[in-house]
C-alpha cells in the first residue's frame, strides 16, 4: 500500500541536493549544487509554471476591466479588482450557488464519514462471512462513474424530484455514493496499520470497544480520515454531470452549473464567469496541497489488492 | 451476508483479533448480537450503495426497454428497439471512430509524458515540494473549468494561445482570419485531446511517482557496481518494476477518459451536429429527447469500456510473458 511511502518522501523532499559538495582537497571547496540539478530543476519549475498558466489566465480574465476584455494582450493596462466584489450581487447567482455547493459538498463529506468509517473499521478488524463479497462490491463502485449511471440516476431521483425531494438532498447522496470506496480503502489501510494490541490495552484499561476506538484508533487514523474527508468534499465541489442533470431550477444550481449556465447564453460574461471560476478553485487547491501525497494509494488500492 | 458462525475468525492468524471480536468478559453478548452485528457496521455503507449505484443500474436497464416520448410520457415496452435505433444511427460510426481516437490518443500521450514527469520529479532538486503542488492544480481543479479556460484561450478573436503562437511565426493569419480551431472538428479534437492529457497527467504522474519510490535503490547501486548505464538501468531496472503502476494508472485513465464529459461539454458540445461527440457525450445528448435510447446506448458505453479494458489487460499480460 502505498501509504508509508508518501510519507517516507515527505521528509526527503527539498533536501540533499544542495548538500552535494566536492571532497576536502579536491580544489573545489565548494561546488554549489552541480550542473545538472540546475538543469533538472529549470525544467521542473518551467514544467511547474506551465501547469499553472492556465489559472493565471483565469485570474488575469477575471480581472480585466469590460472594455479590455477583448483585447489582443496578455496583461490589460489595469486591472478592475472590483470585478471580484460586484460578482456577488443577486443577478448573477454566484453567492446562492456557493451556499449550495458548501451544502453538497459538506454533506456529502458528513454523510462519507458516517457510513465509511463503521465498515472501515470493521472491514479492517475482523473477518466475517461476506467481508470479501463486500469490499469486492465497494471495489466495483469505485470503477463506475456518475457518468456511466446518469441516466439510471436521472430516472432514480427524477421520481424522488417528483416526490418533493430538494435535488440538494439528492447531489448529496450521488456524491457520498461515488467517494464511499476511496473513503473505504484508504481509511480501510490506516486502520489495518494501527497495532490491535493498542485497542486491547486501551480495553484493558476500562474503555469499551467505541471507547477504544474514538480515542485510541481515530486519532491514530487521522491523516487517513483527513483525506478522506478533503477527497470528498473537493470531489462533490467540483462535480458536474449529476449536478447538472439533476438540478431544474436556477436557485438550486451548485457552482459547477452556474458557470455551466453563463455560457449557455448568447453572449458570456467572461469576467465573471472566471471571477467564479476563481473562488471555486482557490480553496480547493489549498485543501488539496494538504492531501497530496497521500490520495494515490487510495485511489489506486483497491485495483492492486 | 453478514452470516452467524463468524465473531470467530476463520484461521487463528491473530489471537487479538478474536478477543476483539468480543467485549472483554462478556462473551454471552456477543453472541446474541452475533448476527446483525456485522450488519450494523456495514449496513449504512451497503444501504448507500444500494440506492445510489444498484438502484440507477436497474432503473437504466428497465429504462432501455421502454418506449418513453421526450416529454417523458412512459407509453409502454419498447423491446429492442431502443438498441436497434441507437445502433442504426448513422451518426453513430463517426461518434464510436472518434471515441477510440480520443480514449487512445489521451491515454497513450497521457502514459508517455507522465512517464517522463515522474522520472524529473523523482529526481532531487531545491523546491521539488512547490514544484509537485504545482503541477496538481489541474487535477484539484474542476475539470469543467479548466475546459472552459482552454475554450477562453482558444478564442478565434483574442485568445491568448493564438495569440503566443502567432508572435512565434506559427499562426500567421492571425489578424487577417482568425484560426478558429474550435469551430471545425479535427482541429477542435486536436485541442480537446490536449486538455485530456493536460487533466490526465497529475493524477498519473503522481501514480507512477509512487511507483517509482517503491522500487529499492539497491538495485540501482548493484547495477552501478556491474557497470550499468543509466539508460540500461532505466530500461532493465526501473521500467520492468514500475510495470504494475503503469498498468494500474493506465486502466484507470482509460475509464476516466472514456467517460469524460465536461472537456468536451465545454468545449463544443460535441457540435457541429455530431461532429465533435464522442459516445458519452451523444448519450448525454440523446438524454434530451429519447431516454429509453440513451439508457440503451449508456449499456452500448458500459460494454465498450469493458472490451476495452480487457484488450489492455490482455496486451498487458502478452507484452509481460515476452518479457520475461
Amino acid at each position: 500500500m502505498a501509504v508509508p511511502t508518501a510519507t517516507a518522501d515527505r521528509g526527503l523532499t527539498g533536501r540533499g541536493a544542495r548538500t552535494r559538495r566536492g571532497a576536502p582537497g579536491d580544489g573545489t571547496p565548494r561546488r554549489l549544487p552541480g550542473v545538472r540539478t540546475a538543469i533538472i530543476a529549470a525544467v521542473a519549475y518551467i514544467i511547474a509554471i506551465i501547469f499553472l498558466l492556465p489559472y493565471l489566465e483565469m485570474l488575469i480574465t477575471a480581472v480585466r476591466p469590460s472594455k479590455e476584455l477583448y483585447d489582443r494582450d496578455y496583461l490589460p493596462h489595469h486591472f478592475a479588482w472590483s470585478n471580484l466584489t460586484n460578482m456577488w450581487g443577486a443577478t448573477y447567482g454566484i453567492l446562492s450557488s456557493v451556499r449550495v455547493s458548501l451544502e453538497i459538498a459538506g454533506g456529502a463529506t458528513l454523510l462519507v464519514l458516517l457510513v465509511a468509517l463503521p465498515a472501515a473499521y470493521h472491514t479492517s478488524r475482523r473477518r466475517f462471512r461476506g467481508r470479501v463479497a463486500f469490499l469486492l462490491l465497494v471495489l466495483a463502485t469505485q470503477m463506475l462513474q456518475p457518468t456511466a449511471l446518469i441516466v439510471g440516476i436521472y430516472k432514480e431521483f427524477l421520481s424522488f424530484g417528483l416526490l418533493g425531494v430538494n435535488p440538494v438532498w439528492s447531489l448529496i447522496l450521488v456524491n457520498a455514493g461515488f467517494n464511499l470506496a476511496f473513503a473505504i480503502w484508504i481509511l480501510n489501510a490506516y486502520i489495518g496499520s494501527i497495532p490491535v494490541e493498542l485497542e486491547e490495552a486501551a480495553m484493558v484499561d476500562g474503555h469499551g470497544r467505541l471507547g477504544a476506538l474514538f480515542h485510541v484508533t481515530l486519532p491514530l487514523a487521522l491523516p487517513g480520515v483527513v483525506t478522506a474527508l478533503i477527497f470528498t468534499f473537493i470531489s462533490a465541489w467540483n462535480e458536474f454531470i449529476s449536478a447538472l442533470t439533476l438540478t431544474t431550477s436556477s436557485s438550486d444550481y451548485p457552482l459547477t452549473v452556474r458557470l455551466d449556465s453563463f455560457i449557455g447564453q448568447y453572449t458570456v460574461d467572461w469576467q465573471h464567469l472566471f471571477g467564479a471560476s476563481v473562488v471555486a478553485t482557490i480553496p480547493v487547491f489549498i485543501l488539496f496541497a494538504l492531501i497530496e501525497g497521500r490520495v494515490v494509494g487510495g485511489l489506486t488500492a483497491g485495483s492492486v489488492k | 451476508m453478514a452470516a452467524s458462525t463468524s465473531t470467530q475468525p476463520g484461521p487463528r492468524k491473530r489471537a487479538g483479533l478474536a478477543r476483539l471480536g468480543r467485549p472483554l468478559g462478556r462473551p454471552g453478548r456477543s453472541w446474541r448480537l452475533g448476527r446483525f452485528e456485522h450488519l450494523l457496521w456495514i449496513g449504512p455503507a451497503l444501504a448507500l450503495i444500494a440506492v445510489v449505484v444498484l438502484w440507477p443500474i436497474v432503473a437504466m436497464i428497465q429504462t432501455s426497454f421502454r418506449n418513453i416520448t421526450p416529454l417523458g410520457i412512459d407509453i409502454g415496452s419498447a423491446g429492442w428497439s431502443n438498441f436497434s435505433a441507437v445502433l442504426e444511427n448513422s451518426n453513430l460510426p463517426g461518434i464510436l471512430v472518434r471515441t477510440v481516437v480520443w480514449v487512445a490518443a489521451v491515454v497513450a500521450i497521457t502514459m508517455l509524458l507522465s512517464l517522463g514527469l515522474a522520472q524529473l520529479f523523482n529526481q532531487r532538486f531545491p523546491g521539488r515540494r512547490y514544484a509537485r503542488w504545482a503541477i496538481i492544480a489541474p487535477w484539484a481543479a474542476s475539470v469543467m473549468m479548466t475546459a472552459l479556460i482552454f475554450r477562453w484561450m482558444l478564442q478565434p478573436d483574442n485568445g491568448v494561445i493564438y495569440l503566443f503562437l502567432h508572435q512565434l511565426g506559427i499562426v500567421h493569419t492571425f489578424t487577417v482570419s482568425q484560426p478558429d480551431w474550435l469551430g471545425s472538428p479535427d482541429a477542435a479534437l486536436a485541442c480537446m485531446i490536449a486538455v485530456g492529457v493536460f487533466v490526465s497527467l497529475p493524477f498519473t504522474t503522481y501514480v507512477l511517482l509512487a511507483g517509482l519510490q517503491s522500487i529499492p535503490g539497491e538495485l540501482y547501486e548493484a547495477g552501478k557496481v556491474d557497470g550499468a548505464s543509466r539508460w540500461y538501468a532505466y530500461r532493465h531496472i526501473t521500467l520492468p518494476l514500475l510495470r504494475p503502476a503503469f498498468a494500474v494508472a493506465t486502466v484507470i485513465n482509460l475509464m476516466n477518459v472514456f467517460n469524460s464529459f465536461p472537456i468536451i461539454w465545454e468545449m463544443t458540445r460535441g457540435g457541429p451536429g455530431y461532429e465533435t461527440a464522442t459516445s458519452t457525450v451523444f448519450m448525454y445528448d440523446l438524454k434530451g429527447t429519447f431516454v429509453g435510447q440513451a439508457a440503451a446506448m449508456s449499456i452500448v458505453n458500459f460494454t465498450l469500456v469493458v472490451v476495452i479494458v480487457l484488450i489492455f489487460l490482455r496486451v498487458n499480460r502478452w507484452n509481460r510473458e515476452e518479457a520475461y
